[in-house]
């Protein structure tokens, strides 16, 4: 909790102890996640790097992970805060199975809890530093949406945090349809992810794939996409900038 | 049941190991006007005998949407049933505004049962006076619960609950096992039938009683008069002599002219207390 201690000026001064209490900046973070619905069900892509700052320090993290039977979580922002999503999300999955009556959680109550949590954390001045991508099939039916560290939450066919939303939803928004396969969905989510892998430079090349169907969810082992440096524009970038170097 | 000396606080034991005053809380809900619930596969109908305290007073509400997919008929202290009520509104908009999606009415029974069982162990407190048919959907499906003074709950095809409920149970016992893939209307029809078996001899009229339904694509709504009025006219017009499946009810009336199951509620209603209704 924060404590004002002074008023001076119309501002109030903040006691640093009670800092330590919320979250100001985020250190440990993931880049990020792409996700899309196909023909038969929800795709969901993201890199295994988390930087600390500028460094590339750990490149083993799994930022997409299962929820229930039905739902699949990824995050990008603070790991750290991740993983006390998925803490949560736990509790709830685990007295939910308790229940043991035949009713369980979907992803649409899923994704509208985590929006509860988001937003009441950000009405608190301590936020929870991720942009969450929750997406599941249940009864037939394809759920895909998204919740941002301030609690703006909504439902799309495709979205992308962070960098993904400058760089792959273009993509997705000339490219998608309704009827993608697998196969031709796996694709579309490389050609976005090679394209982060150039331009962001949070970016590692060792990602993951989920797949969400009415069987179940599974999260693909790590992997790595063909690269091309050989571009003209990557071996001399420089050509036809006036001025640069 | 006669006065003892275990039975003044909820929290003694008789020596036979029963809690009297929960047991007389249950008589409670025996002395307030018929309240029936029967359910299909995809429909939960509720149905409540009126009863005004006098001529010039209109009736108590004694059934209650709890939500779109969730309903409640009460018998015994209406008091008591209002609070329940309200009780079950507010699980169930938590509920939806969290998650964003209906309470499974199971669930809801579950939080019911435990906070009446809370009632049967507080030396301060005394049980709830109010036995709830609450009807409901969630993933599986209709349901039709009855909750207890004492805590318990139980699931039913078929149920009914108050004064004179047993002339209502036994039509209901032997229809019950068609009520599985009954159509909405049939369903509709046995609930007012089963209402009529409480009167004994009165005549069925819109007015007397109330009728709700809910079910898999229809959102808890109260039927009215004219509606119930329409079905009471397919079958009281020829009390005597019915269509084939109705050959039942002429025998069953006369079978259930039958003297008063529960003490209390006699034809005079002047022992009920007007509190209960």
């Amino acid at each position: 909790m924060t404590f004002t201690i002074q008023i001076e000026n119309g501002t109030e001064v903040r006691n640093a102890e009670a800092d330590s209490q919320r979250t100001l900046y985020p250190y440990v973070t993931g880049t990020s996640v792409v996700a899309i619905k196909y023909k038969d069900g929800v795709l969901m892509a993201s890199d295994m790097g988390g930087s600390y700052g500028s460094t590339l320090r750990y490149k083993n993290i799994e930022r997409m992970k299962a929820i229930g039977k039905h739902s699949l979580l990824g995050a990008s922002g603070e790991i750290s805060d991740f993983q006390e999503i998925l803490r949560y999300l736990d509790e709830l999955t685990l007295n939910d199975n308790m229940w043991d009556d035949g009713n369980s959680l979907g992803p649409k109550e899923v994704h509208n809890y985590l929006t509860r949590v988001m937003y009441n954390r950000r009405n608190k001045f301590n936020p929870l530093w991720n942009t969450l991508v929750l997406g599941g099939v249940k009864n037939g039916e394809k759920y895909l949406g998204m919740v941002s560290m301030i609690g703006v939450s909504f439902e799309d066919n495709h979205v992308a945090t962070g960098f993904g939303n400058h760089l792959a939803r273009p993509i997705l928004r000339d490219e998608w349809r309704e009827d993608l396969g697998f196969e031709e969905g796996v694709k579309l989510l490389e050609k976005c992810m090679r394209v982060l892998l150039y331009r962001d430079r949070s970016a590692i090349n060792k990602l993951q794939i989920a797949k969400m169907t009415e069987e179940g969810v599974t999260v693909s082992e790590p992997y790595s996409l063909k690269t091309f440096w050989e571009f003209k524009a990557f071996t001399n970038p420089t050509v036809g900038a006036e001025g640069s170097w | 049941m006669f006065r003892n000396q275990y039975d003044t606080d909820v929290t003694t034991w008789s020596p036979t190991g029963r809690l009297f005053q929960v047991e007389y809380a249950m008589e409670a809900v025996k002395q307030g006007s018929a309240a029936i619930g029967l359910r299909s596969r995809s429909h939960v109908v509720l149905a409540c005998v009126n009863k005004a305290q006098s001529e010039l007073s209109s009736h108590q509400r004694k059934i209650f949407k709890v939500d779109d997919h969730i309903g409640v008929a009460i018998a015994g202290l209406t008091a008591d049933g209002r609070v329940l009520s309200r009780y079950m509104r507010s699980e169930s908009i938590n509920h939806s505004f969290t998650y964003e999606s209906p309470l499974p009415v199971g669930r809801l029974v579950v939080h019911l049962a435990d906070k009446a069982q809370v009632c049967t162990q507080r030396s301060w407190k005394r049980p709830y006076g109010v036995g709830l048919l609450v009807g409901g959907l969630d993933e599986s499906g209709a349901h039709l619960y009855y909750n207890c003074p004492s805590g318990n709950y139980f699931e039913y095809q078929a149920f009914a609950i108050g004064s004179r409920s047993q002339a209502a149970k036994t039509y209901l016992e032997r229809r019950f096992e068609s009520f599985g893939d009954s159509s909405r209307e049939d369903l509709i029809k046995d609930a007012i039938l089963a209402v009529r078996e409480t009167l004994q001899g009165e005549t069925l009229k819109s007015s007397l009683c109330t009728v709700a339904i809910l079910g898999v694509d229809e959102p808890f709504h109260f039927l009215d008069q004219e509606a119930i009025q329409k079905v009471i006219d397919t079958f009281e017009k020829v009390p005597e002599e019915e269509e084939g499946d109705e050959a039942g009810e002429g025998e069953a009336e006369a079978a259930a002219v039958a003297p008063a199951e529960q003490g209390g509620a006699g034809a005079g209603d002047q022992d009920v207390a007007p509190m209960e209704m």
